[in-house]
């Protein structure tokens, strides 16, 4: 029996006295890909950063393939995690900012990191900016090393908080192929994001999340076209009007 | 720029004009007695080089240590940041220089250690544990500059707190605090001069011997701020230099 890649049971969290997540129940199995959506404030940002222990919760379980995580726990190297604000280093080269963690990390030499820095670069289509700082790049650019540099760490499972979020509009697809080559490559991948069709064409699962709660998830087909709560229905009127 | 030249030119001529005011003849490299006494008020440069460099050196790892704690999230590491930044930093230098030349001493013997704190080690330590507590803030405020994404970044690829800090945060946050650290290592190299009244043999205490056996103050002590100056100057080009290549000049992407 595989355990599930996530199992989220019950989990509060509170910032201060504000209570951000209430009694969240997420799986995720192996290889599926869920989306996550909603209202900002209604702690989807949270739910991911939960998971890989960016923050700490208060109640409840979190399960990575059925381990339970704690406080005390490092945060995983085998979870990718990609953010809405890249988040390179500047003052190191993209193939710098790809190698530090395979090499410090995982003690790989300079070498063997190197060659894998370059597969990956490869993957995400810019091996000619290796030795390029990250300010020299375009945003979209930026965006497939931040995701290089997760796929590196060769994670079992990526988080994606927003990641097309800060970008000009004319970069978010290129961003979002990476991630569907990535998806149809089998990677067990929760992704935050008001990227419909990305989610449409990707998701095996949506979530949508308002005040800290799920409100409702089910398949694309399912939520796209029949959502069953009116607030899901109203955010997504909102979102697909334009 | 004008006026200082200004300034400079009136006190040349003033120099030249008045003998019974200047009286250059002390220090005339020229004459063989002028030339001793600039030879004897320059030798005390070694001094206060050595006593700076190595007190900057300690301070700048002293107060790395007391930064890091202050950044911590929990309180108790907090605390100790703020007692040790707050105590150390309301203790005058002149007092707290007494007090480790006179005083420690007799601590080290309470506890039955023959340590002897000459002048250079007392000028030493004090100039860096004074000074520590204003690089510890120096360090503080340009770690707390780096974006909270940097870390959180660095933990997502399994680096450690160490790690995190060795090659992510540090860095970038050193080629920040460049500019306010060469200030703390000017800083230094004035306030060395207190090391004089504990007797260190440094460019203050070469310039007061000579003023009580040659009775020309004006000219003496001119040389001597002469001297702190080009000091001054040259650590300046040099922190210049430095933040050319580091960087620090260029504005954040």
């Amino acid at each position: 029996m595989t355990e599930p890649a996530i199992e989220m049971i019950g989990v509060d969290k509170f910032f201060g006295d504000f209570q951000v997540l209430k009694g969240i129940d997420l799986t995720v199995q192996r290889g599926e890909k869920v989306v996550i959506c909603g209202p900002s404030g209604s702690g989807k940002s949270t739910v991911v950063r939960c998971i890989n222990r960016l923050e700490s919760h208060q109640a409840g379980t979190i399960r990575l393939n059925g381990e339970t995580v704690t406080d005390s726990g490092a945060i995983r190297s085998d979870v990718g995690m990609v953010f809405q604000q890249f988040n390179l280093f500047p003052h190191l080269t993209v193939l710098e900012n790809l190698t530090l963690g395979p090499i410090k990390a995982l003690g790989l030499s300079r070498k063997e990191a190197e060659i894998r820095a370059r597969k990956y670069l490869e993957r995400v289509r810019i091996p000619e900016q290796a030795d390029k700082k990250p300010s020299h790049l375009s945003g979209g650019q930026q965006q497939r090393v931040a995701i290089a540099r997760s796929l590196c760490m060769e994670p079992q499972l990526m988080l994606f908080d927003e990641p097309t979020s800060a970008l000009d509009p004319e970069m978010i697809s290129e961003v979002l192929d990476v991630m569907t080559e990535l998806a149809l490559d089998g990677m067990t991948m929760v992704v935050v994001t008001h990227e419909m069709g990305f989610a449409r064409k990707v998701a095996d699962q949506m979530v949508f999340m308002d005040a800290g709660e799920i409100v409702e998830s089910g398949t694309p087909a399912a939520f796209f076209d029949a959502p069953k709560s009116e607030r899901c229905r109203l955010f997504l009127s909102q979102i697909l009007k334009h | 720029m004008r006026l200082f030249i200004l300034f400079a030119a009136l006190l040349a001529l003033s120099a030249c004009g008045s003998g019974q005011v200047w009286g250059w003849y002390v220090i005339d490299p020229r004459t063989a007695q002028g030339w001793t006494n600039v030879r004897f008020l320059i030798s005390g440069m070694g001094a206060t080089i050595l006593l700076s460099v190595l007190a900057a050196a300690i301070s700048m790892s002293v107060g790395l240590i007391v930064a890091l704690p202050g950044l911590s999230d929990r309180r108790g590491w907090r605390l100790v940041n703020r007692v040790y930044v707050e105590f150390i930093r309301s203790i005058p230098l002149l007092p707290m220089l007494f007090w480790v030349f006179y005083g420690l001493p007799i601590i080290f013997r309470s506890f039955g250690l023959n340590i002897p704190i000459d002048a250079f080690w007392g000028a030493v330590i004090t100039l860096a544990i004074s000074d520590s507590a204003f690089t510890a803030e120096i360090y503080r405020a340009g770690i707390q500059s780096i974006a909270r994404g940097q870390s959180e970044a660095a933990q997502t690829i399994g680096l450690n707190y160490w790690q995190t800090m060795r090659h992510v945060i540090l860095p970038q946050a050193l080629r920040r605090i460049l500019p306010p650290l060469a200030n703390q290592f000017i800083y230094i190299v004035k306030m060395s001069a207190f090391a004089s009244v504990i007797g260190m043999q440094e460019l203050t205490r070469r310039a007061n011997e000579l003023v009580v056996t040659e009775y020309r103050p004006l000219e003496i002590y001119s040389l001597l701020i002469v001297e702190y100056l080009v000091l001054v100057l040259i650590i300046s080009f040099f922190v210049r230099w430095l933040e050319r290549r580091m960087g620090s000049d260029e504005r954040a992407a």
